[in-house]
């Protein structure tokens, strides 16, 4: 078994590796970080321009495979490599990182229970009235885009705020600058900003998850070892609950922790529009400022996170079916 | 030789015309299309998707046509007008025709999405059975390659190779379906991994029948409906990625439009011009649900035994 995950571990980082190389070389020889210098007034002299790149290993007269070679030994020596203006990546990155695990820890379980307990009550009032507008809202959702959802959030609290009279819920940044106040108030500032993109995501998250935890209830409700359960005298709720949505559970779970252990890739749709400064957002900038080492450093970081994700998984499941717990 | 069989065949028909009509249909056994069709039919929801999916079609493409501006002819006279007989869905601060720009940008994400469709589904039945089918080296590589490319961000790669294919439709086509065919690749391959040990696929084998042909003949139409609902799911998906990269600006690029170019741009004065947005991100919704509803039609169709959502 040790050996058997020791090979699968090694398959891991080697894939990621290749990932990160290939992404690196892609954006290197795509993005063009000399256009930061152009339309500037004055306009700033080549030698310079080469200088300042030359600095931050950017350059894009420098053949694109000693660039490689240059970031691959920052790498291997836990350096990450700098941004087009300086910035170091990796300082960047676990801030980044940090910011966006904020914004989805509430969303990402919010969603996670809202979907389970949906789906598992649909299922249980199957081609009920709940059933059906549960299902349907769900498909609904499903078909919104997330940028569409964010967007018209902003515009009914806009709306809100205008009929209430002054500014009840805030949706652009994490915090208000202005705000001056004591610790209560200002985590209370902090939640108000939460608010949209809490609800985007839970929304996102419930309407995927309802869907597939419906189904795998579905299944499991007409199984025989439910039916027994009641028959040898257990309450209708004991059964549904112990019996049967713990078995449910499983392929949900192993959905959602998933996602749990993706928070820290951000959200890009979310953090864009409501104007967090996470891995999301980040990963655009990037990209639109031609920032080929952050957008190598991302790489790395989201296929990482989704192997270790892709890890737990089976962990989880190892944990939640007795079948493979016991073998 | 072929005279005596030419007055069989004018005999049975003439027969059959005459008076066997009504008793060959009641025996008669529906095709499988047939009998699909007629559990797809049945489900409201599903011909809901499919109207619906025609109706915006036919906006999209003949709609288009019927309203006077053009999508990139400006009406000088009236800026942000709000909807009103001559512009239908309003026009933008430019003075652009919203209902025109929408429509175009309406074709390009059908086109787009039908197209990556075709080409992932494509993708990954012909890798995926391959994988299965052939097994040894051939399925370690491919395998390997699928979870390379599964490990990737590919809504990065492709926002990094946006600088190159301005606008150039072909690739981004081919970018967007190469990055979603790795799941269904897997799913085919294990399906074929069972496959191959049928009767007729062994005999077909023993035969001498080569392996590609078993894979075409044999093994790739017994997956037809498992690739059917995998082309209507690749479709919202590609639409769904293609109008998120514009909305970045990493895919369909200005002058050309998208609905996620004019989401976009509507997101600035959503609360102060809501019909700049309202009408891309509502046509937008509606083709998707229609496309999911289509989707989870067939799949009901296919397999009515399940009778369950996803």
């Amino acid at each position: 078994m040790g050996k058997y995950l020791i090979r699968r571990l090694i398959n891991y980082v080697v894939l990621v590796f290749i990932a990160t190389s290939m992404a690196y070389l892609l954006a290197a020889s795509s993005l063009n970080p000399r256009s930061h210098f152009l339309g500037r007034n004055p306009p700033v002299p080549v030698t310079t321009q080469d200088d300042i790149l030359n600095r931050y290993n950017l350059n894009d007269k420098t053949p694109v495979i000693d660039r490689y070679g240059h970031w691959l030994n920052g790498i291997v020596h836990g350096d990450l490599g700098r941004d087009y203006d300086g910035g170091y990546v990796g300082a960047n990155l676990s801030r980044r990182m940090w910011v966006s695990g904020q914004l989805l820890l509430i969303g990402t379980i919010l969603g996670g229970l809202v979907g389970v307990a949906a789906g598992a009550w649909a299922a249980v009032r199957h081609k009920k009235f709940a059933d059906y507008s549960l299902t349907q809202g769900a498909f609904f959702i499903l078909s919104c885009p997330v940028f569409v959802i964010a967007i018209l959030l902003q515009v009914g609290a806009t709306r809100l705020n205008n009929a209430v009279g002054h500014r009840l819920i805030s949706f652009s940044g994490q915090y208000d600058p202005a705000h001056a106040g004591g610790f209560f108030s200002n985590i209370g500032d902090r939640l108000d900003h939460l608010i949209l993109p809490t609800i985007t995501l839970t929304l996102a998250g419930a309407s995927f998850l309802m869907l597939y935890q419906r189904a795998a209830m579905l299944d499991v409700l007409g199984s025989d070892y439910v039916r027994t359960a009641r028959a040898k005298g257990l309450r209708r709720r004991t059964a549904l609950v112990k019996h049967a949505l713990r078995t449910a559970l499983i392929p949900s779970m192993t959905l959602f922790t998933y996602s749990f252990a993706t928070i820290f890739v951000g959200a890009t749709f979310t953090e864009t529009i409501f104007g967090w400064h996470g891995m999301g957002e980040w990963f655009v900038q990037t990209i639109q400022g031609s920032d080929t080492n952050a957008v190598a450093a991302i790489t790395a970081v989201v296929g990482a996170l989704v192997l270790l994700a892709s890890f737990l998984q089976d962990v989880v499941v190892g944990f939640l079916d007795p079948r493979v717990r016991v073998s | 030789m072929t005279v005596p069989s030419q007055e069989l065949i004018g005999t049975v028909t003439a027969e059959s015309g005459i008076q066997g009509t009504a008793a060959i249909d009641e025996t008669r056994v529906p095709s499988r299309g047939r009998i699909i069709w007629r559990r797809f039919r049945k489900q409201k929801s599903a011909l809901f998707g499919l109207v619906l999916l025609v109706i915006l079609v036919l906006m999209a493409y003949v709609g288009i046509h019927l309203t006077k501006w053009g999508y990139q002819q400006p009406d000088y006279d009236s800026f942000a007008v709000t909807p009103n007989g001559s512009h239908w869905f309003g026009t933008d601060a430019a003075g652009g025709d919203l209902f025109a720009m929408t429509m175009r940008g309406a074709q390009k994400s059908i086109l787009i999405g039908l197209l990556v469709a075709v080409l992932a589904t494509g993708m990954a039945a012909i890798v995926g059975a391959s994988a299965g089918y052939f097994g040894k080296w051939i399925d370690g590589v491919l395998m390997w390659i699928v979870n390379l490319l599964l490990v990737i961000p590919s809504f990065l790669i492709i926002a990094i190779l946006s600088p190159q294919f301005h606008n150039n439709l072909t690739l981004f086509v081919v970018l967007l379906g190469m990055f979603i065919w790795q799941v269904t690749a897997r799913i085919v391959r294990g399906q074929t991994l069972s496959l191959k040990e049928r009767e007729y696929v062994l005999a077909a084998k023993y035969m001498g029948v080569s392996g590609p042909r078993i894979i075409f003949r044999h093994i790739l139409p017994n997956l037809a409906s498992l690739l059917f609902i995998d082309a209507t799911v690749n479709v919202s998906v590609a639409v769904l990625t293609e109008t998120g990269l514009s909305f970045f600006g990493f895919g369909v690029q200005p002058p050309d439009i998208s609905l996620g170019t004019l989401i976009e741009s509507a997101q600035q004065s959503a609360t102060t011009q809501p019909w700049l947005f309202l009408f891309p991100a509502g046509f937008l919704v509606f083709l998707l649900l229609a496309v999911n509803l289509i989707g989870q039609g067939l799949r009901d169709a296919f397999d009515p035994s399940t009778g369950v959502a996803i």
